[in-house]
């Protein structure tokens, strides 16, 4: 590929094809992972940060960026990881969050600067089911350590929430 | 000891805490007393051996000498390894290990309150992100705390014998040394005794809390700083190890 072609946009459309592993409806994009990035001589240069410091799912996520730009005939990409600023649920885009309700997954209540939501006190969490308010929480950790795990006391479905963070 | 070996082994204090508290807490997976609380304990280690690699590939790049993260988790000796003597006791019962558990929370959130304002960018960035996944385990076993210190005669009973076990290891993390004094004048790490008064108070609330009885004894158990351990470690990295070491270089 004619790297002197190579846009910002056209990068950011490739990786917008880059799915979570763990929730395939979301993109690298909807989750805020993708920090930066920068168009060079070479190629690109891609700049992610972890979700959470364990989260395996990064390892598949750096992977699948490499493919989906070589494979867009980008032959010199690098990928850097940050730690720095420590990666939000506020990142997250509206439409990342109204994706996951479809999937099934109550999405972040609140944002981060409401310190009762950022730590699961008192905020109402929507059944993605039935979408009752009636739910309670059964655990701080669900499925992965990003998902708390509730129940909905009318339906009776137990069901993921993305913890804020 | 030069700088770069200070950082070195201030890095792997943090990196140790995560690594061999990770390994306790994954042994549980499988055997979680239901399955809700099985996930979680096994989050928690997922959250912690995360942070240990962070901390591991931070302290390879510092000591250089071609190192990897890997060389320095598994093929270093009981004696190089400098985990708070809290974090390599058996699990016991879940009650044991919530108490641990708590123990170390209650101290480790405090202490990454501080070390987020490190002058170490490297250290302060894992400080910043590990803040977070660290106040919801204090979160989680705080709750639990709560739960079965004031519950039924029998969690009571056990969770006062945990307590009781636990308590000289519980504030070895608050005690100065000479590296942390060293760490504390290049403006790296914190003052420890700045958050005694802290985590001591939140501790004791808890325990006040949960109807559980604060133990008398003042005296605090030492000696993970300097590599000097209880008998459990050498078993814990027997299991950890064995294969790296048997196997050197191998590969998946």
């Amino acid at each position: 590929m004619d790297t002197t072609s190579l846009t910002h946009d056209h990068v950011k459309e490739i990786l917008k094809g880059v799915m979570d592993p763990e929730i395939p409806v979301l993109s690298v994009f909807d989750m805020g992972v993708i920090r930066e990035i920068k168009i060079n001589e070479q190629g690109c240069n891609v700049t992610i940060t972890p979700t959470y410091s364990g989260c395996p799912a990064m390892n598949t996520i750096e992977e699948d960026i490499y493919k989906h730009l070589h494979n867009a005939g980008i032959k010199s990409v690098e990928v850097n990881t940050v730690l720095s600023p420590a990666w939000t649920t506020d990142w997250m885009t509206e439409e990342g969050k109204q994706k996951l309700e479809e999937y099934g997954i109550a999405a972040p209540v609140g944002g981060t600067k409401d310190k009762r939501s950022l730590f699961l006190e008192d905020i109402t969490v929507k059944c993605p089911q039935c979408k009752s308010e009636n739910t309670i929480l059964v655990s701080e950790f669900g499925s992965t350590a990003c998902k708390a795990m509730y129940k909905c006391k009318d339906c009776l479905e137990p069901f993921d929430y993305f913890k804020c963070i | 000891m030069d700088a770069n070996q200070n950082l070195y082994q201030y890095t792997l204090r943090m990196a140790d805490n995560c690594l061999i508290l990770g390994q306790r807490l994954a042994e549980w997976c499988g055997h979680g007393p239901i399955l809700e609380q099985d996930i979680a304990l096994t989050n928690i280690s997922l959250d912690l051996m995360g942070q240990a690699r962070n901390y591991f590939q931070y302290a390879a790049k510092v000591v250089g000498e071609d190192k990897t993260e890997d060389d320095i988790a598994f093929l270093r000796d009981g004696m190089e390894f400098q985990n708070l003597l809290l974090l390599e006791q058996p699990n016991g019962d879940f009650g044991q290990t919530v108490v641990r558990q708590f123990f170390f929370d209650s101290f480790h959130h405090v202490f990454l309150t501080k070390m987020v304002a490190s002058k170490d960018l490297q250290l302060s960035a894992i400080a910043e992100k590990s803040i977070k996944e660290v106040t919801y385990h204090l979160k989680w076993s705080s709750q639990w705390m709560l739960r079965l210190g004031d519950g039924t005669e029998e969690s009571h009973e056990r969770m006062q014998v945990a307590v009781d076990n636990l308590w000289m290891y519980a504030f070895e993390g608050l005690e100065m040394d000479q590296l942390d004094q060293v760490m504390l004048e290049a403006e790296i790490g914190p003052d420890l005794n700045s958050i005694k008064a802290e985590v001591v108070d939140n501790v004791k609330n808890i325990l006040n809390e949960a109807t559980l009885t604060i133990p008398q004894e003042s005296f605090v158990q030492t000696g993970g700083k300097d590599g000097r351990h209880t008998e459990y470690l050498g078993f814990i990295l027997a299991e950890m190890q064995h294969m790296q070491r048997a196997f050197p270089g191998a590969k998946w």
